[in-house]
C-alpha cells in the first residue's frame, strides 16, 4: 500500500492548497454568519444603526406564538412536500436503477434536465398551469367543470416544492439502489417473497441510507424556501423565509430577522442530528 | 432447453434428467451457460425452447417465488440488515409458517449447519465459511425440491473450501434433497458430485459419474478439461476384440490396448494417459526397456529425459522430454520420505503405461 504522507512533512504545500479555499470560507461565510449572528443580539437605534447590546429579546420576540406558528407551518409544509417527494422518488428511482444501461442514462438526464432551467422561469411556468384561467382550469371548463382555486393555496405551495426538490430525492435514492446487490432481491424472490414484499422487506431498509440523505436533501432546503411561497402561496401560506425576508427588507428591522435567521439554522441542525441519529442506530449490531 | 439472449445462444440445446437424491454437478469453464442453465432452474430466466419439469410437473414459465426450489447464491446474499435467524426464517414467513413452527424449524437449520448459538448475529459478524451455512440453511429449511448451488465454495479460501467439501456432501447425504451445483471447479465437482455434466459453449459435452468422467473421457475436451492428460495423436493398426495396436507417430512408438477400439484404420484417434498413470523407469545404457504390465514386449515404452521437477510434498510432478521432442507429464505419489529412486533434472528415463491405462478418444 502507498505511504501517506502526513501533512505535518509537507506545511509548505498544506498551506498552500488549504489557504485560499480556508480564506474565501472565512471572509464569505464564516464572517457574514458571525456578523448576522452578533445582530441578532442587538437593538435597533434609528433608521440604519444597530446596537450589540447582547440582549435576548430578539429571541424571545421570536419564540412568541405568532412566530412559532410560522415555524410549524413551515414545517409542516417542508414535511408534507417531502413525504410527497418520497412517494414520488421512490419508484421513480427505483425504475431508473432497474432500467436497461441506456435508457437509465435517458431517464437520469430527464431527472436533472429541470436544473438546465431557471429557478423563477420554471416557478412561473407552472403558475401559468394552475392559474384560474391556466391549462387545468381551462382543461376543467372545456369538459363543463367549475374552475378550481389552485394557485394562491398550501396545496400549490406544496406542489410547487415538491416540483422544485424532486430531483435532489430521486438521485440520492438513485444511488443507493445501484449499489443494491442484485442477487439479495433475487434471493428474496427464490425464497418465496412477492415483488412488493421484496420492495418493503428487502430494497427499502437497504435503501434506507440514501433514502434518509434523500430526504434531508429535501427536506432542509424546502424549510427555508423563500420563491416558492412567495410566488404560489396565498395570504395564509407564507413561510418562514419570507417572514425573515420581509425583517431584512420591508420592517427593516435586521436583529429581529437575524435571530430567525439563527432560529431556522438550528431547527435544520437538529434534523439532521435526527438523521444522524437514525443512522447511527442502524450501524449497531 | 435453449435460452438465446439476443444473437448469442447461452444454452444450446441441453436435456438433462436428475434424479431424486442426487448431487448434480454442471461443471465448465466461465460463460459455457452453466450459470444461465441453473437460473433458468431457479426462474431468473425463461427459457427461450424447452421445458422444465419437476416430479412431472410443468415449472418452465413459474416465477421463481413459487417454484419448489432454492437457491445458494455464489455471494451466498445473505441479508445483511438479518440476524441469522431472521434471514433463515425469511423464507417460512414469506410461506406464511406460523411462528411457532418457524422458530422451531430455524432452530433445526442451524442445528443442522452446527450454527447453533450463533442465530442473532448479524452477518457482518460472520465468516465466509458461516455466512456460507447461512445461504444453505436459509436454502434447506424450506424443504424444497431440489436446493441450487451456484459456486458454492468458490468464495472461500483453499484450507475451507476442502473441510467444507466433506460437509456438503455429508449434509446433502443427511437431508436427501437434490442438489444441482454449478462449478468451474473440476475438483469441487469430482468430490461433490453424484453425477457431474461437462458444458462447454452451451451444449452438454458428458454426463457421468466423476469416475467415469476422469477414466472414460468421451473427448479430448473432457480429457483436459477434468485434470490434466496426456494425449497423442494416432492411427489404429490392429483392432481385435482383446487388443489394439496403436501407432503414434508423435510419440514415436506403438501402443498396446488391452481392448478393441471399433475405430476405423483410417481416422485419427487420441490416446489419453493421465500422469498418475505413466510410469517412470531409470534407463541405462545399453539396458533393455522394461515391459509394461499386459503388453508383449516393446509395447508402450519411451525412451525420454527429464526435463523438469515440480516437488509438491505429496506428490511430485514430471515434465519428460521424449526424442520426438513432445513433453510428457508424470505424477508419482511420494510414498516414502526418501524417495529410493530419486529422478533428478536431466536424468535419462523410460516412460511406459499398462495395457489398460489408455483411453482412445475419437473427437
Amino acid at each position: 500500500m502507498e505511504k501517506r504522507v502526513d501533512w505535518r512533512q509537507a506545511p509548505g504545500p498544506f498551506a498552500a492548497l488549504l489557504g485560499p479555499p480556508l480564506g474565501w470560507f472565512l471572509l464569505f461565510f464564516a464572517a457574514p454568519l458571525a456578523v448576522v449572528l452578533a445582530y441578532s443580539f442587538g437593538t435597533n437605534v434609528g433608521v440604519a444603526d444597530i446596537a450589540i447590546s447582547g440582549t435576548f429579546a430578539n429571541y424571545a420576540r421570536a419564540l412568541e406564538p405568532v412566530y412559532l406558528a410560522i415555524f410549524l407551518k413551515s414545517f409542516a409544509i417542508a414535511g408534507a412536500a417531502t413525504f410527497v417527494c418520497l412517494l414520488l422518488g421512490f419508484p421513480v428511482a427505483l425504475a431508473i436503477a432497474f432500467a436497461q444501461p441506456r435508457v437509465r442514462t435517458l431517464l437520469l438526464v430527464l431527472v436533472m434536465l429541470p436544473f438546465w432551467t431557471n429557478l423563477l422561469i420554471r416557478t412561473y411556468a407552472l403558475m401559468t398551469v394552475l392559474r384560474d384561467e391556466g391549462l387545468v382550469n381551462g382543461a376543467l371548463g372545456a369538459l363543463g367543470l367549475p374552475p378550481l382555486p389552485l394557485l394562491y393555496t398550501n396545496g400549490a405551495v406544496i406542489l410547487g416544492l415538491v416540483y422544485v426538490h424532486l430531483p435532489f430525492t430521486v438521485l440520492p435514492i438513485y444511488a443507493s439502489l445501484d449499489r443494491l446487490d442484485r442477487s439479495l432481491i433475487e434471493a428474496s424472490l427464490d425464497l418465496g417473497a412477492s415483488h412488493l414484499a421484496t420492495v418493503f422487506r428487502v430494497v427499502l431498509p437497504l435503501a434506507r441510507p440514501g433514502i434518509l440523505a434523500g430526504l434531508l436533501l429535501t427536506f432542509i432546503p424546502a424549510l427555508g424556501s423563500y420563491l416558492t411561497p412567495d410566488l404560489m402561496g396565498g395570504p395564509d401560506s407564507q413561510m418562514i423565509a419570507n417572514v425573515i425576508e420581509r425583517q431584512f427588507k420591508r420592517a427593516n428591522d435586521w436583529p429581529f430577522g437575524a435571530a430567525l435567521a439563527f432560529l431556522l439554522m438550528y431547527l435544520t441542525f437538529l434534523a439532521l442530528a435526527a438523521q444522524g441519529l437514525f443512522r447511527g442506530r442502524r450501524a449497531e449490531p | 432447453m435453449t435460452k438465446r439472449f439476443g444473437p448469442v445462444v447461452a444454452v444450446d440445446d441441453v436435456s438433462l434428467a436428475i434424479a431424486e437424491g442426487e448431487f448434480f454437478a454442471l461443471l465448465g469453464p466461465s460463460g459455457c451457460g452453466k450459470t444461465t442453465l441453473l437460473r433458468m432452474l431457479a426462474g431468473f430466466e425463461t427459457p427461450t425452447k424447452g421445458r422444465i419439469l419437476i416430479d412431472g410437473e410443468d415449472y418452465t414459465r413459474t416465477p421463481p417465488n413459487r417454484r419448489p426450489v432454492n437457491m445458494v447464491f455464489q455471494s451466498y446474499a445473505v441479508f445483511p440488515h438479518m440476524t441469522v435467524s431472521e434471514n433463515i426464517a425469511y423464507g417460512l414467513k414469506m410461506d406464511g409458517v406460523r411462528a411457532a413452527e418457524r422458530r422451531e424449524r430455524v432452530a433445526e437449520a442451524l442445528a443442522l449447519v452446527q450454527l447453533e448459538g450463533l442465530g442473532d448475529r448479524r452477518p457482518d459478524q460472520l465468516s465466509g465459511g458461516q455466512r456460507q451455512r447461512v445461504a444453505l440453511a436459509r436454502a434447506l429449511v424450506k424443504r424444497p425440491r431440489v436446493v441450487l448451488l451456484d459456486e458454492p465454495l468458490s468464495a472461500l479460501d483453499a484450507k475451507l473450501r476442502e473441510e467444507l467439501r466433506f460437509e456438503l456432501s455429508r449434509l446433502q447425504d443427511r437431508v436427501g434433497i437434490t442438489f444441482v451445483m454449478v462449478t468451474h471447479d473440476q475438483d469441487e465437482a469430482l468430490a461433490l458430485a453424484t453425477r457431474c455434466a461437462v458444458m462447454h459453449k452451451g451444449s452438454l459435452v458428458q454426463v457421468a459419474t466423476p469416475a467415469d468422467l476422469y477414466e472414460f473421457p468421451s473427448s479430448r475436451l473432457v480429457a483436459d478439461f477434468i485434470g490434466s492428460v496426456n494425449l497423442f495423436e494416432g492411427r489404429v493398426r490392429v483392432d481385435e476384440s482383446d487388443h489394439a495396436i496403436i501407432d503414434l507417430p508423435e510419440a514415436g512408438i506403438t501402443a498396446w490396448l488391452d481392448h478393441g477400439t471399433g475405430a476405423s484404420e483410417t481416422v485419427q484417434i487420441w490416446l489419453a494417459i493421465r500422469p498418475e498413470k505413466m510410469e517412470l523407469h531409470k534407463r541405462e545404457n545399453g539396458a533393455a526397456p522394461p515391459v509394461m504390465e499386459g503388453t508383449p514386449e516393446g509395447y508402450n515404452v519411451m525412451p525420454g529425459t527429464i526435463a523438469d521437477i515440480a516437488y509438491l510434498g505429496s506428490e511430485s510432478v514430471y515434465e519428460v522430454r521424449l526424442e520426438t521432442g513432445k513433453m510428457v507429464r508424470v505424477i508419482r505419489p511420494n510414498l516414502t520420505r526418501w524417495d529410493q529412486e530419486d529422478f533428478t533434472w536431466d536424468e535419462p528415463v523410460w516412460l511406459g503405461w499398462h495395457a489398460e491405462a489408455a483411453a482412445v478418444l475419437l473427437q
